[in-house]
């Protein structure tokens, strides 16, 4: 059939890969420039920043369910990043940044989006007093918003580790888990540390508004795990070379529609397209997991020997399908293993297939690190320091982001299940090493960037 | 207010079992709305009846939303799946 070079197959083969295998565009997210926001007095500042992600992104949700409707492409959510708030209040006379927080939480709400990312802060190197300040008032705003999700980036491979700052992060996510422990310690899962963080990132809940970034920008991010297991599972006999060949056509195919949506969405709003971020974002939904497709591979559990080599060759295969279908491709962009959003990393966790080491290896080898992870509620603020530590020194070395999004869950055990709802799912508690890591994380300083980060 | 930018072109597809009166039940509706058929093809698979057609929804009465509602809704009457989606989002997904 003559529809320019469209055949029918390929028409049906679109829409089953909406209708049957969860195919959507993740999310659309506007980054927005808050530089021009500065000002001495908290009142102004937060009044500039109101009235600028108001305006802004006024339109964002409209044009975004526009496109769903025109191009019948689910886009599951429309979210919003702006500059590192640290940054942004630096010049506010005030002691703490809770109240830009609360502001920020009132806009999305204005706007209509889910999640507003950037309350956020880049200390890899050492802190400025804003830093600190915006730190320090991390558990109080993620307690009293609902919406804002924060990042800090403590490391980079070319600077090193700031150790101070990993020991300052562990106390902030236990106080942030503490403050919000009516909800099982909602507060952490949108709490994000990272290493080589990317400027760039449309996923929540580490994105921000970088600052080599445009006044504003659409990010796309798109999912597809479903897609690529049916994929994966149509092909049972095929060796590594024809499996790779398979992943690369399906993620090429995903993210032509990203590229689409995000072309059309800048268009439509009139701010330039920046980047799609070629992730494979798993969701909670059966058959939308990336444990299922490492475990469609041969694997009996997600977790088992095996698992890192298939994880490998599928983050390798989802970025060379990716980059061809891209002229733009950015933000985090690999598989995303966040453990509470995989039904499939729940079950292997559940079987005993899986726990932190495991997940800490994995990370190695594909785009984020430790995320979602629910340790109990008694674990130390010197250990999870040192599980960040850990990640930290995986990207320093590996030149890639990693990041810890873990959440010690108030008065859980192991065994035990804490769930958040929604996308961020439910997720056992796992165990952590049981021995002391308190005198190593005390030491503070930093820990000096590795010898091939000197490459001028 | 896109309609401009966009091409008019629009692609319906109708999956279900096979019956007597699908392919009428749809093109009445296109008739009613002054949608012109460009192209149509049907296909049986395994007694799933597939129709693929390729309209222009230019001089259309109704705009989008309402089209796609209305022929969502005959599809629920006759038993039968029907999408609307622009032409442009098969074209980008499958070729560079």
């Amino acid at each position: 059939m003559p529809f320019k070079s469209i055949n029918s197959e390929e028409i049906l083969e679109t829409i089953r890969m909406v209708e049957t295998e969860n195919l959507d565009i993740r999310t659309i997210t506007m980054g927005i420039s808050l530089r021009d926001c500065s000002h001495p007095d908290i009142k102004i500042l937060c009044q500039n920043i109101y009235e600028k992600i108001t305006k802004k992104a006024e339109q964002l949700v409209r044009v975004g369910e526009e496109i769903e409707r025109d191009y019948g492409i689910p886009i599951i959510n429309k979210r919003i990043s702006v500059t590192p708030i640290a940054l942004v209040a630096e010049a506010a006379k005030v002691d703490d940044y809770v109240e830009i927080a609360l502001t920020l939480d009132k806009a999305a709400k204005e706007v209509g989006v889910n999640f507003i990312g950037g309350f956020s802060a880049l200390v890899h190197k050492g802190m400025t007093i804003g830093d600190e300040k915006l730190i320090k008032s991390i558990p109080q705003s993620l307690a009293q918003t609902e919406r804002v999700c924060s990042s800090i980036n403590i490391a980079t491979t070319k600077a090193g580790i700031n150790m101070d700052a990993v020991k300052l992060m562990g106390h902030i996510i236990k106080d942030t888990a503490e403050l919000t422990k009516e909800q099982d310690g909602l507060g952490c899962a949108k709490l994000v540390v990272f290493c080589n963080v990317p400027e760039d990132n449309p996923f929540m809940a580490g994105a921000f508004h970088g600052v080599g970034e445009p006044e504003t920008v659409i990010n796309v991010g798109v999912s597809g795990p479903g897609v690529v297991l049916n994929a994966i599972r149509k092909n049972p006999e095929a060796d590594f070379g024809e499996l790779a060949n398979t992943i690369k056509q399906t993620a090429f195919k995903i993210t032509r529609m990203g590229e689409l949506v995000g072309r059309e969405a800048g268009k439509r709003l009139g701010v330039p397209f920046g980047i799609v971020d070629l992730s494979l974002a798993p969701t909670p939904a059966i058959g939308d997991s990336v444990a299922d497709i490492l475990e469609a591979m041969g694997l009996e559990k997600c977790g088992t020997h095996g698992t890192t080599a298939a994880l490998a060759m599928l983050n390798d295969a989802v970025k060379k399908g990716g980059a061809m279908a891209s002229s733009y491709v950015g933000g985090l962009s690999g598989a995303f293993i966040p453990v509470s959003e995989d039904a499939g990393m729940i079950r292997a966790v559940e079987a005993g297939a899986l726990d932190i080491n495991k997940l800490e290896a994995m990370t190695c080898v594909c785009s984020v690190g430790l995320d979602m992870i629910a340790v109990p509620g008694d674990t130390s603020a010197a250990t999870i320091s040192a599980i960040i530590a850990d990640e930290a020194a995986i990207g320093m070395i590996n030149k890639k982001t990693t990041a810890v999004r873990i959440i010690p869950v108030p008065n859980k055990k192991v065994g035990e299940m804490v769930v958040f709802g929604g996308l961020l799912g439910h997720a056992p508690i796992m165990a952590v090493n049981k021995f002391s890591s308190d005198i190593f994380i005390n030491r503070g300083g930093r820990i000096p960037a590795p010898v091939h980060a000197l490459t001028n | 207010m896109d309609k401009k930018e966009l091409s008019q072109r629009v692609v319906i597809t109708v999956v279900g079992k096979d019956k007597v009166g699908i392919i009428a039940g749809v093109s009445n509706i296109l008739a009613e709305e002054n949608v012109n058929i460009l192209d149509i093809s049907q296909t049986i698979l395994q007694e799933f009846f597939t129709m693929i057609m390729l309209v222009d929804i230019a001089h259309s009465k109704s705009d989008f939303s309402t089209l796609k509602e209305k022929l969502a809704s005959k599809g629920k009457e006759i038993g039968v799946k029907i999408s609307a989606q622009h032409e442009d989002i098969f074209s980008f997904m499958h070729r560079i």
